[in-house]
């Protein structure tokens, strides 16, 4: 990324972060192939989310990879040379809105929780589960700011914590989108290709 | 298009259901070995006749022999492994053609569904095996889904940047019954196939070519599998422009022809890697500017520069920055840009390559004297054979050789393995390459090594009365890795000494003809004997045990820095 971003990034490291999403046929093998081409290719792989989308059968994979600037143009390319990738975008990060969302668990007695609370709130994040010795704390936003709030726990005592990895939608009407749709036998040869009929994966058979 | 086959709705097994796929594709021979995951596909090809299965003797041979024979035809070739060792045999042929983008099908049985993943005796977990080493694979799970997958994994072994497609098939569904519908049309919309060039693009490289005061063109494996020779000569010719090979792009262009100055790369000559380096603009065309036709990337020429024409997006930029990529298929962007480009001369540039050419020429001849060299025998096996013959070449030294010495010079006449560098390719390529051409004289240029890594396939030709002629360049040696271990490890030779079997005996032990060769003088009498002879034949040429591959580039070096003989190295 050459442009600046809205919140600044990790100040001694220069962002070699880029985020792609990749809509991608929903068959059995796709996340396989997606990851051996990365590992092959010596690409490496900061954060992938998988979920489904708006349209049947398709799930969107949103990579971020950390290398030189030149890296996402070949990143984008062997994606798109997969057959079971459909369309693949190199979303800029001050022309999207990005998301990850984090679950941390911290140390807390009931005398800090309080101050904790208060900290949190400057985040908009929020408790999720509380007991004597321990708060779960969520927060969905942008992941310098889950940084920043990590940081800001870190003297409690984070216990176990986990997230998300990147997500991101392009701002305004522009979509990374489908445009062409399956007739239904097609649909079922693709996305069922390699299940049992009935849908299960040979290896949860019987 | 007409066919012999089934008629869609018809009710039969997967493993009919497989054999009609192959005929609707047009597919007439397969190399196959059996096996007990294949066994009903078997039991069905006698109630096939218009299918030629060919019996090999190791599913490798039968891999490279699919390949040889798809790049010798332009045809997909076909082959069949049974499962676990059968499907893994067949790895190293997938992953060969794959890098040479050879349009193959890979047909593999596997263990009953309800055995799978479950560790079942022969199974491997092929699809996930061969994943990173094909364009695209298929587990196909039920019968009804046969149809659709060959239709798919032909379309797109065949289109765009070509290459290898495996289909794995479990036992029980070659027996489950279904009805055959062959697909009218494929549709995928995660793959596209380009064509014409965008004409904008087409433009700005016609500048460029236009303002170019050095030009050259890299001529590669893509001129040859979108049949575009004739479309590069004229692009050529019009621009004045000279034409390198890479080791896969010769037959592009005559070398007999004005601006064809020949074998750019690693054992390249002195004269083209030095045009490659002080070419003002680089024209890529169907090359995927490989290290060993580029040498050190860094200092290719880094200021010219580069016009790169390829089918596959990913090869722009995967190597070299490129000032102008152009995506699309040759058969078509070559006639744009031949179009487009004005007709013009490059005199001085053209004269510059010709004087470098004259003052270098003695670092690419076949070596004088009275010993018996590979060079010698190869060079005269293309004069006796004449450029009607296809040429098959396992990897090493007489690869090279092969490559300088045999005046390549129509498409579909070479037949090597460039980007995997499969030592046995030799053999059951030159098979495939016999099946595909049952009119042309096949020779293949062995290495005494490789050799012996897949020579069991000349069971196969007799049994198919494929009278292919391979000529061994016996140094008793490995001989490229000595020759590294000689320039870049001091002499000190490991493990690249053999012994050789009689290969006159293994000959006879097969029931065909061999002949050793000791001597030079005997080199052209044993050659017309092997002609003459009406079946396959070994010729044994005992060749100079240490002779090296000269001009070279040592690995990780510029092409400007090209080596054209021993005394430079030692000077190193």
């Amino acid at each position: 990324m050459t442009t600046a971003t809205p919140v600044p990034q990790d100040a001694h490291a220069p962002s070699t972060k880029h985020t792609l999403a990749a809509l991608v046929e929903n068959r059995p093998g796709v996340l396989n192939r997606v990851a051996s081409m990365f590992r092959r290719r010596g690409f490496n792989i900061d954060s992938l989310a998988v979920g489904t989308t708006e349209e049947e059968g398709i799930s969107r994979m949103t990579i971020v990879v950390e290398g030189p600037p030149e890296i996402s143009d070949q990143v984008q390319k062997q994606l798109d040379k997969l057959i079971d990738v459909v369309t693949v975008e190199t979303i800029r990060e001050e022309d999207a809105v990005t998301r990850e969302l984090a679950l941390i668990k911290v140390s807390c007695r009931p005398d800090q929780r309080r101050e904790i609370i208060d900290l949190i709130d400057i985040f908009r994040a929020s408790v999720v589960d509380v007991s004597p010795t321990s708060l779960i704390i969520q927060l969905t936003a942008a992941g310098d700011t889950l940084d920043a709030l990590v940081e800001n726990l870190r003297p409690y005592g984070i216990r176990e914590m986990v997230r998300t990895g990147r997500i991101a939608l392009a701002r305004g009407p522009r979509t990374t989108g489908v445009h062409q749709h399956e007739p239904e036998a097609l649909r079922r040869f693709h996305q069922e290709s390699g299940r049992f009929p009935g849908g299960d994966l040979p290896y949860a058979s019987n | 298009m007409s066919h012999s086959g089934a008629a869609n709705g018809t009710r039969m097994s997967g493993a009919d259901i497989v054999l009609e796929c192959l005929k609707r594709l047009d597919v007439d021979t397969v190399f196959g070995y059996p096996g007990g995951a294949v066994l009903p596909l078997y039991d069905r090809l006698p109630a096939h006749p218009e299918i030629r299965h060919i019996l090999v003797r190791h599913e490798q041979g039968g891999g490279h022999a699919a390949d040889g024979y798809a790049r010798a035809s332009g045809r997909l070739g076909v082959a069949i492994g049974t499962s676990g060792p059968g499907a893994t045999n067949l790895v190293t042929a997938i992953t060969n053609a794959h890098m040479d983008s050879v349009p193959t099908l890979f047909i593999t049985g596997n263990v009953m569904r309800a055995l799978i993943g479950r560790d079942g005796f022969q199974e491997a977990d092929i699809t996930g095996i061969t994943m990173p080493t094909v364009k695209h694979n298929y587990l196909v799970m039920r019968a009804e889904d046969i149809a659709p997958a060959f239709a798919e994994a032909a379309y797109i072994a065949t289109t765009g940047r070509k290459g290898s497609v495996h289909i794995d098939i479990p036992k029980d569904v070659f027996i489950e019954q279904a009805e055959f519908n062959w697909p009218e049309t494929v549709s995928l919309r995660g793959y596209r196939v380009p064509g014409a060039a965008d004409p904008a693009e087409v433009q700005r490289a016609a500048e460029i070519i236009d303002a170019a005061e050095r030009p050259v063109i890299f001529a590669g494996h893509g001129v040859i599998q979108s049949d575009s020779a004739d479309a590069l000569r004229n692009f050529a010719e019009k621009g004045g422009i000279p034409v390198l090979n890479t080791l896969l792009g010769l037959g592009s262009i005559s070398p007999d022809h004005a601006l064809s100055y020949g074998m750019m790369g690693m054992h390249g000559s002195y004269w083209a890697n030095h045009t490659a380096s002080n070419a003002d603009v680089i024209i890529g065309l169907g090359m995927r500017m490989d290290d060993r036709a580029l040498g050190r990337f860094a200092d290719m020429n880094p200021t010219a520069t580069i016009v790169h024409v390829d089918i596959d997006p990913a090869e722009h930029g995967k190597n070299l920055p490129t000032a102008m990529p152009i995506v699309g298929d040759l058969a078509q962007v070559l006639p744009q840009l031949t179009e487009a480009i004005q007709s013009r001369t490059h005199v001085e540039w053209i004269r510059w390559i010709d004087g470098l050419r004259n003052e270098h020429r003695h670092s690419m001849a076949v070596p004088s004297g009275t010993d018996l060299t590979a060079q010698f025998a190869v060079s005269k096996i293309a004069e006796h054979a004449g450029q009607e013959a296809v040429f098959c070449t396992g990897v090493g030294q007489h690869q090279m050789w092969a490559a300088q010495f045999m005046g390549v010079s129509r498409p579909r006449q070479f037949i090597t393995s460039g980007g995997l560098g499969t030592m046995g390719f030799e053999v059951p390529a030159a098979l495939g390459a016999q099946v595909a051409c049952p009119d042309r004289a096949v020779w293949t240029i062995c290495g005494d090594g490789g050799f012996q890594m897949t020579f069991q396939e000349i069971a196969t030709m007799v049994d198919e009365r494929l009278p292919v002629k391979m000529a061994i360049m016996n140094n008793g040696f490995l001989g490229m890795v000595r020759q590294w271990q000689e320039l870049f490890h001091a002499n000190n030779y490991v493990a690249v000494h053999m012994s050789q079997p009689d290969f006159v005996k293994i000959a006879e032990a097969y029931g065909i003809h061999g002949i050793r060769v000791t001597e030079k003088s005997q080199v052209e009498d044993a050659i017309r004997e092997a002609a003459e002879y009406p079946g396959p034949v070994i010729l044994d040429f005992q060749v100079n045990a240490e002779d090296n591959v000269w001009p070279m580039v040592p690995a990780g070096a510029a092409l400007s820095e090209t080596i054209e003989g021993p005394a430079q190295t030692v000077a190193r």
